[in-house]
């Protein structure tokens, strides 16, 4: 077991290391930092030494690969690559382009996206399966059709327009929370509730059809005919045979999405100002501050790839048909 | 005429797209193995439902997608007219009055007067405040009190019309129908009414057809007389920017899937069948390409694509040219985050088609790869690809609305669900609020990715014989 974890993280690093070349490629390669300089001090009416004294700020005036003016070993550390990307793997982000430390600011944001993220994942689960599991229940029924029908609907509705209709109808028409902003503590319930909910909402449709899919697979199997043939009820045999079957799916799609929880949600956070990752991205999109969207390019990256490790951990220990190899 | 065209890099794509489909169209009806899904799917009243209403869009995409410099109306004294220099479809033509017609600001729907007050100067030379009478809307109208009533009226003859012409495509249909089956035209009506003994549910197209001539023969009626879904803040009539932005969601969700079909049909059989060093490095490029989050890569690439434009701002004739540009450049980097799912299905696909008998055979007779991969593997995996196609065109139109949100998606100048919405953001904090933006998006969009979303379904159903089983 050991030692193929460790295989995985082995196999993890080229993976990084082509992730880190395509964002230098996509940031340095494609625009030069003169072009960057010159898009945020603004098109006209810039002179030459505006643009090196832009870029000698951020540490964008090095050469890009090789430094033949620094002496020794500093040729190849002394560049845009180096400074920039390699240090990356450190998790050492360094400053973003307005000044402050891009690492202080995600160990200070990850919190509240955290704060949104857990509740909207753990009881849109409870939520989806329990919903999943009644359509199961009455399958090939009116329930089923209805609820099915229902989920494509909900489904094909933009999730802009849940957030919107939410925040329109709980906040302003009904007052019952404000419409957005975060506070510390316990104080910051009232604000990530209707954020909370509004997520679960938007997630019924695909989550439960796809449950439901999942459930119909197993309920279709030989083993669940063995169980009604020796005289289970119903229930005992969807929540002890089928459920439990359905749920090494469920849980290696909930395993590859739990270390990208860290990095919020784009759209609920900036709409109800929620200071979380997410909305620190869109922040740093809108600005066009280079730094901080490389950052978390890299960060999604490491996450997602932690994701699919634990994904394929999680398959051994709760199915023991899968054999490391 | 011709000499004046304007083609644009999407219109030119979107022909291509529609000359493959109709292409393939011909090869799959000539073809048992492919006919068969598709006869499942016409004879699903589900599947024939949505195909009409995704017609009609299709058909508004299409007329939005013939560009052209129009002819300017000659100036006083200049003996011929001259080309104007701006680029508008054939579909901005049918509607012309739609396009021309701004008002100065807010107005709701169907409304007479503005939304906001402003000083109006009367005749005697005295200044109130007060909401002014709209330019266009209900002009006809000596007293707006009559509003009501000239609505009604306007409906009765809008959907009188929509009758007559559906039921004419009714009998049209019902006669082409009746000459194909050698019956007469009385019987022909009584099985497709009745729906007995014919497989295709004709009876569901004919309702859907109907419905939608008759709303579309209302909508018109109403919209020429005043602004049907009302007017957004500089005075451009919602109705009209919500049916230009079809095209952009339709673009957004058929040349995604185009651009990256070469790749991920390539790379996916290539990885599945030669196996060995191939099929590592194929894999090593999409797992990096798909552990970097998509919505992170987009923004990434937008905001290098912006930065671009705005250094060679000189290389684009017109700002429709570089709205086009830019929306073409988001399908191209929507599909590099997307096609790493097809990629790794047809991967697998081919792993297990490799091993067949047939295949196995043709390796010993020593056929050449190419062939091997042309001939028995590729028809094999089309249904998959097929598939991959129907299913992410409603996840990409719904997509496109979130990146504009953002401020990743198409250009701000474009016309777009996302762009409407964005815009509502602000409109929804006003007192009294303006929701008829977000309200027409909202309709439009869900009408098509409803639609799509349940043809997806029956398509899938219809091609994938184990989830058909399933159920």
């Amino acid at each position: 077991m050991m030692a193929y974890i460790i295989r995985r993280v082995f196999y993890a690093i080229p993976i990084l290391i082509g992730v880190n070349i395509l964002t230098f490629l996509l940031f340095f390669v494609v625009n030069s930092p003169d072009d960057m300089a010159r898009m945020n001090l603004g098109m006209k009416r810039v002179t030459p030494e505006a643009i090196e004294h832009w870029k000698q700020e951020r540490g964008y005036h090095l050469p890009l690969l090789y430094n033949a003016s620094a002496p020794g070993a500093d040729k190849l550390t002394e560049t845009i690559f180096f400074q920039k990307s390699v240090k990356l793997f450190r998790f050492d982000f360094g400053s973003s382009d307005s000044g402050r430390d891009i690492g202080y600011d995600i160990s200070q944001r990850m919190w509240p996206s955290l704060a949104i993220a857990i509740p909207v994942l753990l009881v849109g689960l409870l939520v989806n399966i329990s919903y999943a599991l009644l359509i199961a229940f009455f399958r090939a029924t009116y329930i089923d059709f209805w609820s099915v029908v229902l989920c494509v609907v909900m489904m094909s509705i933009s999730g802009l327009f849940y957030i919107i209709g939410g925040q329109y109808l709980v906040s302003k028409l009904l007052h019952l929370v404000p419409i957005s902003g975060y506070d510390t503590g316990f104080n910051s319930i009232k604000f990530l509730i209707l954020p909370a909910i509004i997520g679960v909402i938007g997630g019924i449709g695909s989550g439960t059809r796809w449950y439901r899919t999942l459930f119909l697979e197993e309920i279709n199997k030989d083993y669940v005919r063995t169980a009604r043939a020796k005289g289970l009820s119903e229930t005992r045999v969807l929540f002890r045979h089928v459920l439990k079957n359905a749920l090494i799916p469920i849980l290696t799609g909930v395993v590859v999405v739990l270390p990208l929880l860290f990095m919020g949600s784009l759209i609920t956070e900036s709409f109800f100002g929620i200071p979380g990752l997410g909305s620190y991205t869109i922040d740093a999109i809108n600005s066009q501050d280079f730094a901080i969207v490389r950052s978390m390019v890299f960060l999604g990256s490491v996450l997602y790839i932690l994701g699919l490790l634990l994904t394929d951990i999680s398959y051994t220990l709760v199915d023991p048909r899968v054999r490391l190899s | 005429m011709i000499s004046h065209l304007v083609i644009l890099l999407t219109d030119a794509l979107i022909f291509l797209l529609l000359l493959l489909s109709i292409v393939f169209g011909i090869y799959a009806s000539r073809r048992a193995h492919l006919r068969r899904p598709w006869g499942l799917v016409v004879r699903s009243r589900v599947g024939v439902g949505s195909m009409v209403v995704l017609a009609f869009y299709l058909v508004v995409g299409l007329l939005d997608s013939i560009h052209f410099h129009p002819l300017s109306q000659p100036a006083d004294g200049a003996a011929e007219q001259t080309r104007s220099t701006e680029v508008i479809s054939l579909f901005d033509s049918m509607v012309s009055g739609l396009r021309t017609r701004q008002e100065k600001t807010y107005s709701a729907p169907l409304a007479t007067h503005l939304y906001a007050k402003e000083s109006i100067e009367l005749a005697d030379g005295s200044t109130i405040r007060d909401f002014p009478r709209l330019q266009h809307a209900g002009v006809h109208l000596p007293d707006p009190a009559q509003k009501t009533a000239d609505i009604l009226k306007l409906s009765a003859i809008g959907i009188l019309k929509g009758i007559a012409v559906s039921v004419v495509a009714v009998n049209t249909l019902i006669m082409l129908l009746a000459v194909k089956a050698r019956s007469n035209f009385g019987e022909q009506a009584r099985r497709v009414l009745l729906a007995t003994g014919s497989e295709i549910p004709w009876r569901v197209v004919l309702v859907v057809l109907s419905s939608m001539l008759v709303l579309i023969f209302w909508s018109a009626e109403l919209a020429a007389n005043y602004h049907l879904l009302g007017t957004d803040k500089v005075g451009e009539d919602v109705f009209y920017q919500a049916l230009k932005s079809i095209r952009t969601g339709l673009v957004i969700g058929t040349l995604t899937t185009l651009v990256m079909l070469p790749a991920a049909v390539m790379l996916g059989i290539m990885a599945g069948y030669f196996r060995g060093w191939v099929d590592d490095l194929i894999q090593y490029i999409y797992t990096t390409l798909n552990s970097i989050p998509g919505v992170l890569l987009i923004a990434a690439a937008i905001l290098m694509l912006q930065i671009y434009m705005s250094n060679h701002a000189e290389e684009f004739n017109s700002l429709v040219e570089r709205a086009d540009l830019r929306l073409l450049f988001l399908c191209i980097i929507l599909g590099v985050t997307s096609w790493t799912g097809l990629c790794r299905l047809l991967r697998g696909e081919s792993m297990k088609l490799r091993e067949v008998d047939y295949v196995q055979a043709a390796t010993a007779f020593g056929v050449s790869h190419l062939q091997i991969i042309g001939r028995h593997i590729l028809p094999n995996v089309l249904h998959i690809v097929l598939i991959a196609v129907v299913l992410d065109f409603s996840g990409l139109v719904l997509a496109e609305a979130v990146l504009s949100y953002v401020n990743i998606g198409v250009d701000p100048t474009m016309n777009s669900w996302g762009n409407m919405i964005n815009s509502a953001r602000l409109e929804m904090a006003r007192e009294p609020i303006v929701w008829w933006s977000l309200a027409a998006a909202m309709i439009f969009m869900f009408t098509l990715v409803l639609s799509a979303n349940l043809f997806s379904d029956v398509v899938r159903d219809a091609f994938d014989p184990r989830l058909r089983s399933s159920r």
